[in-house]
């Protein structure tokens, strides 16, 4: 009993230091009178037990009043443990347990059972604080001499009530057999209370030897520990607390232990029940059937437009363990990716495709985790839209033109080259009929050829370069003008018809009569009519027009009375219009608009077209207005062509480009080429074939189709059709000059290198 | 009354668009809430068609979302959950600091926790969609489940992630729905078809495997992904299960993985998961299968493509049960769990040394097996009654769809090139020569080596009857001279000759027809031809150059192999086997002939 109550409380032993002694002292006189009892009645053992025997009568009284004594501290014990329970102060229990001396049941093995009882379930036990000995009794007899149960065959009850029955002892002659059998025996101690067998553990046999030999107890308690000072008369700077712990702190508090009190009642009662923990994990992941149908949708609110994020990208050929040979890196590739270290993105791959001899030898990819988070970044970060994925070849974009060889006839071979020019030909122009075509050339001469047998006629010295010569396009008139220097000279050519070159110098002989008119002085000041003298007369010059500045174009109106001369440096005065039967000249501009490049008539309407350097103004000359003005977006016109039906104009410019105006759609192109290599010198329509043709400084001339329908809804169409090369280049120039025949599917062109091609 | 004065950006495009900062403000979340709603909803922001006007002219680029999707976030209740528990935490970080833990037990257990479901419903409305989006799904899954307990991820989500992805795995094996295979240096690539849906999975590697040392990984982030996709990839598997009349969750042995042990051995249980990869999922697979019947339509386009549909067919059927009667033994050094799938996907046995992995079958001593997967140069004992090859025999096998000979896959052997059974080749792409025998066997032609062989046959046989022969050759070529200087002679009407069309000259012709063709080019399309054209240069270069490459390569391969051996070469190189006992005969055959 003494054990127990010792095993309880060590605070108690602090404080009531006295009382703790005196049980202590106790002890050790109960166990030596045991010792001595038992050594004189018994020999079975050395230990009969803490308590006395039955025929201990004279500490029958002591032990009653132990016993009372006891049970008054267990009360107090009670309260303590409550007090504890709110303070959770557990360490002391186990430290307790050390200094208490235990023992050990025989029946079992282990020595490590501390209690005398037999091995409590190890459940987890919620008051594991709470050591109380009574619980932990097998046997509720109490605290009472054994010897009241010496004449029943059972010692006690245990806790539902059930009689104890008394372990079987042999005789004597079979424990002493036992005792010397068993080598514990001299630590075997006989526990009347359960009736059995004990061994002490080692601690109880340290416990028993240090109280015999009157030392303290316990084996661990220093008595020479370093004395603290607590009540030092040394004053703290900042003291923690000078006061020693009230006497009352110690005594249990009433209002929590009926607080517990309640508590207990409610557990017991059923109102208050344990905390289960509740298995989420179970609840959160019960999947059951969410979609009855594959494809069926419901209706379900969702985001809006949904885009599903795009697949991730399926791995080639170089990515695989063991790649073709051809994927992997030569070194040359391996120092291509080394050196995109700081612009990895640009890389081909992410990693170098690389051979393993095995599957064995391939290690974990160490950029797996990064790859991963980079796309679960793309799939919550990256901005979405849909674009349209292109499924064409880019052959499909190139649109379907009619085959050339449907489009004949057109001019595909050289048949012919005119030679006999010492420099660049400039400019040509055939005469009406076809027969005959003249060209103008920088070696100040003017040469007329025979296109049928390419036989040159006539030779004309000029004195100054060919700018540009123009034959007139009346057939009843053997007249070409050529714009060489200042002057137009005007030209019979003397080839084709006798009659009517005999007509021509009838015409032009005689001066008309200038009667009332009086030339006007702005006229006066650009330009001269002059007469030829006998040898100019003779030679084929008919008339002389003298500009103040170099004259660069002439071309003639349809019916060739009219035609106009373009000096580009001469600002306002820059366009004149000659009447050739009135022999009169007029500006029709008084403002300059530019450096005019050239003009033309329009083959049916009273209108002219002056090209500047951007752009093309059409002028109605009747109403002595502008009409439009095109657009052609290019830098310097060189050259523009009318189609013989009037509403269309080509215009090719220096910088590469060949637009085609339609009059009725627009003032900008309806289509802009530029198929030359390089600056486009001249462009010219047919006049009976849907054919047009440029000639450019890269000594090539293009023949395209160019079909002008009457319907109005329909848009001309435009093939390209043929590249005519050879011409040679001659100081950057190549082809100067595109001509068509009039009746003919022929093509002229004059070039930088002296001769004069012609294509059929 | 004059008309109201419109203001710039009160409609059209404008409106249409919200920037995030705006959408923090109006949901009332903090970035972390809001990244977390929008990874679990499934919102991401938007490209506008017009980025300044959708950002009021303002000029920096900013994350636009829809004002209509964020409006929809609004209503989810998932956001009062986030609410829920911020204030959790905020009372477990007080009660904590009190060192109060009667409280922080009780807080403990009324922890608020979010159910994922509605989400999955919303975002895949029908199972397609869902299947559409499952690549990602798996991927995330297999690598979170391949993670080692002691990173930053809740160890029960690894667990879960496990359960999910080896439950799918068994659905792939029970299906029989793999079809392509392709071992990279990034991990194992496996596509499934499901519903007549490709899904690829990326399965990483193992081997010096460490997911924790990337500092630049949030991996806060992608357990956020994984939440989502553990949910989702769970109704998936019921539904997939289900389909095939199948319980879910199934009772896989070996597996009873309690999510909530934390502490468990991650390897042990791994291997658990592996060896449940080897036992049936179905007790009695139905035998009885139906012969595959595709209807014929006369249909416009011609019975090519039908022809083609109908291999394709018979090609995945055959390849269903591939390594049917088959029996694996795999070695230890082999990665199990990919050897397993593949063998068990395709109908095969497999198993292995019992003594160090739980769930094998049999024992290596087995007589009955068939193939031995081994990945070490040699081994000391050997069964004569099987083969030893190497693992990529068993995924090149998938993806030619049928067995290939075993030769090339022998222990120690120089192992032919693995080649990607994802590409698809655009006109003018460089194919590899693996890849042109694979492209033929699908077309369902005779391969070339095989003529090849037919050739040296006949050759040979040509040489035994040479000598018969010489001697009539010559007489032959007698009579055919004497016959020409007769023609000679006579005035007789000679055989006409073909007139070749001057094809160079119509080449060129047309080169020019389509040179000036470019030039007609619409303006606008002249950006987008160029651009296609330069590319497709490119695509022609690359090609040129690995081809040129290769031909070095084999060239420098030759001469290696002349100045090391003149003993012959295997020539029956691509020769098909049905059945394994037929290559053991004309293995014996050849042996023969090369002694």
């Amino acid at each position: 009993m003494a054990t127990a109550s010792k095993s309880s409380k060590r605070r108690l032993e602090i404080v009531e230091n006295n009382e703790n002694s005196a049980e202590v002292d106790d002890i050790i006189e109960a166990q030596v009178s045991d010792n001595a009892d038992d050594s004189t009645d018994e020999e079975s053992s050395e230990y009969s037990g803490l308590e006395d025997d039955e025929e201990d009568d004279s500490d029958d009284e002591e032990d009653n009043s132990d016993w009372e004594e006891g049970s008054d501290e267990d009360e107090e014990e009670g309260d303590e443990v409550h007090n504890m329970s709110t303070n959770e102060d557990s360490e002391d229990d186990t430290a307790d347990d050390k200094v208490v001396p235990t023992a050990v049941p025989i029946t079992q093995d282990g020595p490590s059972t501390s209690t005398a009882q037999l091995p409590a379930p190890p459940v987890e036990d919620e008051y594991a604080y709470d050591s109380s000995d009574e619980e932990d009794l097998r046997n509720t007899v109490g605290n009472i001499p054994m010897n009241w149960y010496d004449d029943y065959p059972h010692i006690g009850y245990d806790l539902e009530g059930k009689a104890i029955l008394k372990p079987k002892r042999g005789d004597e002659i079979d424990n002493f057999l036992r005792k010397m059998e068993n080598p514990e025996s001299w630590r075997t101690v006989y526990d009347p209370q359960t009736g059995q067998d004990v061994i002490l553990s080692n601690e109880d046999v340290d416990l028993i030897k240090n109280v015999m030999g009157s030392r303290i107890p316990d084996g661990s308690y220093n008595p020479y520990e370093p004395w603290v000072d607590w009540f030092t008369n040394e004053v703290m700077e900042t003291p923690v607390t000078g006061r020693p712990e009230h006497k009352r702190s110690f005594i249990p508090s009433r209002v929590e232990a009926i607080k517990v009190g309640r508590m207990v009642h409610a557990i017991k009662m059923g109102w208050i029940k344990p905390r289960v923990a509740k298995d989420t994990s179970v609840e959160r992941h019960k999947y059951y059937l969410l979609w009855n149908a594959d494809d069926k949708s419901e209706d379900v609110r969702r985001i809006e437009n949904p885009i599903p994020a795009p697949k991730p990208r399926l791995p080639g050929h170089a990515e695989s363990y063991n790649p073709p040979p051809e994927y992997t890196f030569s070194e040359r590739e391996i120092n291509q990716w080394n050196r995109l270290a700081e612009t990895p993105y640009q890389r081909k791959f992410p990693f170098i495709p690389k051979r393993f001899s095995s599957l064995r030898a391939v290690p974990a990819y160490d950029r797996f985790a990064r790859e991963r988070f980079v796309r679960c970044l793309d799939l919550y970060l990256c901005p979405r839209a849909k674009k349209m994925r292109l499924t064409i070849q880019p052959e499909d974009l190139v649109p379907q033109l009619p085959k050339p060889r449907d489009l004949q006839p057109f001019p595909t071979v050289c048949s012919m080259i005119f030679k006999g020019h010492k420099g660049l030909v400039r400019t040509i122009s055939h005469d009406p009929s076809g027969q005959f075509f003249i060209s103008g050339s920088d070696d100040q001469t003017l040469k007329v050829w025979e296109i049928a047998t390419g036989r040159c006629f006539k030779t004309f010295e000029v004195k100054g370069t060919v700018r540009c010569v123009s034959w007139c396009p009346n057939a009843s008139i053997a007249l070409v003008a050529a714009a060489v220097d200042n002057n137009v000279y005007l030209i019979n050519p003397g080839v084709g018809d006798r009659l009517v070159q005999a007509k021509t110098d009838e015409i032009l002989k005689e001066m008309p009569a200038q009667t009332d008119y009086l030339i006007p002085q702005r006229v006066r000041a650009v330009l001269t009519w002059n007469e030829p003298d006998k040898a100019q007369w003779d030679s084929g010059f008919r008339v002389t027009l003298t500009h103040f500045k170099a004259v660069k174009h002439v071309a003639w109106h349809s019916k060739g009375d009219y035609f106009s001369s373009v000096m580009p440096e001469g600002d306002n005065r820059s366009v004149l219009i000659h009447q050739l039967s009135r022999r009169r000249s007029q500006l029709p501009f008084s403002k300059s608009k530019g450096l005019v490049q050239c003009t033309l008539f329009h083959p049916l309407r009273p209108y002219l077209f002056v090209a500047t350097q951007r752009h093309v103004r059409v002028y109605n000359l009747l109403k002595q207005e502008l009409t439009k003005k095109l657009m052609t977006g290019a830098k310097w016109i060189s050259s523009i062509a009318v189609h013989p039906g009037g509403d269309n104009i080509l215009v090719g410019t220096h910088d590469r480009r060949l637009c085609w105006f339609d009059l009725d759609l627009s003032t900008k192109p309806y289509q802009a080429l530029r198929h030359h290599g390089q600056g486009i010198r001249a462009v010219a329509y047919h006049k009976r074939y849907p054919l047009f043709a440029s000639g450019s400084d890269d000594c090539s001339a293009i023949v395209s189709h160019g079909m002008v329908y009457n319907d109005l809804l329909k848009n001309p169409t435009i093939v390209p059709l043929k590249k005519l090369r050879g011409h040679a280049k001659f100081d950057d120039f190549g082809v100067f000059d595109v001509l068509f025949h009039p009746t003919q599917p022929w093509l002229f062109t004059s070039g930088a290198d002296a001769t004069i091609r012609l294509y059929t | 009354m004059g008309a109201r004065m419109k203001k710039k950006y009160e409609a059209g495009e404008a409106t249409k668009y919200i920037t995030r900062a705006q959408a923090l403000k109006k949901l009332q979340l903090n970035l972390k809430d809001f990244r977390r709603l929008c990874i679990l909803k499934g919102v991401y922001p938007r490209e506008p068609n017009n980025r300044k006007k959708a950002q009021k002219g303002k000029l920096d680029k900013k994350t636009l979302y829809y004002v209509k999707d964020i409006r929809f976030l609004s209503h989810e209740p998932l956001i009062w959950k986030f609410r829920d528990f911020k204030i959790f935490m905020r009372k477990m970080k007080t009660a904590m600091e009190k060192g109060d833990k009667e409280t922080v037990a009780r807080l403990k257990d009324n922890k608020p926790s979010m159910k994922l479901d509605h989400l999955v419903k919303e975002r895949y409305p029908s199972f397609l969609d869902a299947l559409n989006d499952l690549d990602d799904c798996l991927t995330l899954c297999f690598f979170y489940s391949t993670l080692p307990r002691d990173t930053k991820v809740p160890a029960n989500l690894i667990s879960l992630c496990r359960r999910l992805t080896v439950e799918f795995l068994h659905y792939v094996i029970a299906a029989k729905a793999l079809r392509k295979v392709f071992i990279s240096v990034k991990g194992i690539y496996y596509q499934v078809e499901i519903k007549g849906q490709p899904v690829t999975i990326l399965i990483n590697h193992l081997r010096g495997f460490k997911p924790t040392t990337a500092s630049d990984v949030d991996y806060r982030i992608m357990t956020n992904f994984v939440d989502f996709y553990t949910s989702m990839l769970g109704f998936i598997n019921f539904r997939l299960y289900h389909s095939i009349n199948l319980q879910y969750p199934p009772k896989l042995p070996g597996i009873n993985i309690n999510e909530n042990a934390a502490d468990e051995d991650a390897t042990e249980e791994y291997n658990e998961l592996v060896a449940a990869l080897n036992t049936s999922l179905v007790a009695n697979v139905p035998e009885a299968e139906e012969e595959l019947q595709i209807d014929e339509f006369p249909s416009a386009d011609g019975q090519d493509k039908l022809d083609e549909a109908k291999r394709e067919a018979e090609a995945i059927e055959r390849m269903k049960y591939l390594f049917k009667g088959l029996k694996f033994f795999i070695s230890r050094e082999v990665p199990r769990e990919s050897v397993v799938f593949v063998i068990r996907a395709c109908d095969g046995e497999a198993s292995w040394d019992s003594s160090i992995f739980a769930g094998a079958t049999y024992d290596e001593t087995d007589e009955s097996i068939t193939h031995q997967i081994i990945d070490r140069p040699s081994v000391e004992k050997q069964y004569l009654s099987r083969y030893y090859i190497q693992p990529q025999w068993l995924f090149d096998c998938i993806n030619f769809r049928r067995l290939l000979p075993v030769e090339d896959y022998f222990i120690g052997a120089n192992l032919p090139p693995h080649i990607s059974p994802f590409v698809t080749e655009r006109l003018g792409d460089y194919i590899p020569p693996e890849r042109q025998v694979l492209l033929a066997l699908e077309r369902g032609e005779t391969l070339p080596a095989e003529e090849e062989e037919e050739e040296e046959e006949e050759e040979e046989s040509e040489d035994d009857s040479s000598e018969e022969e010489e001697d009539s050759k010559p007489k032959k070529n007698e009579t055919t001279k004497s016959q020409v200087v007769k023609e000679k002679k006579g005035m007789k009407v000679m055989r006409g000759r073909v007139e070749m069309p001057d094809i160079k000259g119509m080449d060129e012709e047309e080169k020019e027809h389509y040179k000036f063709r470019e030039l007609m080019i619409r303006n606008k399309d002249k950006r987008l031809y160029r651009s296609m054209m330069k590319n497709r240069k490119s695509r022609e270069r690359e090609a040129k150059r690995l081809e040129n490459k290769r031909k070095f390569h084999e060239k420098e391969e030759k001469a290696l192999k002349k100045s090391t051996s003149t003993g012959k070469e295997l020539t029956a190189k691509w020769s098909i086997q049905p059945l394994s006992s037929t290559t053991s005969d004309t293995q014996i055959k050849k042996i023969k002939k090369d002694a």
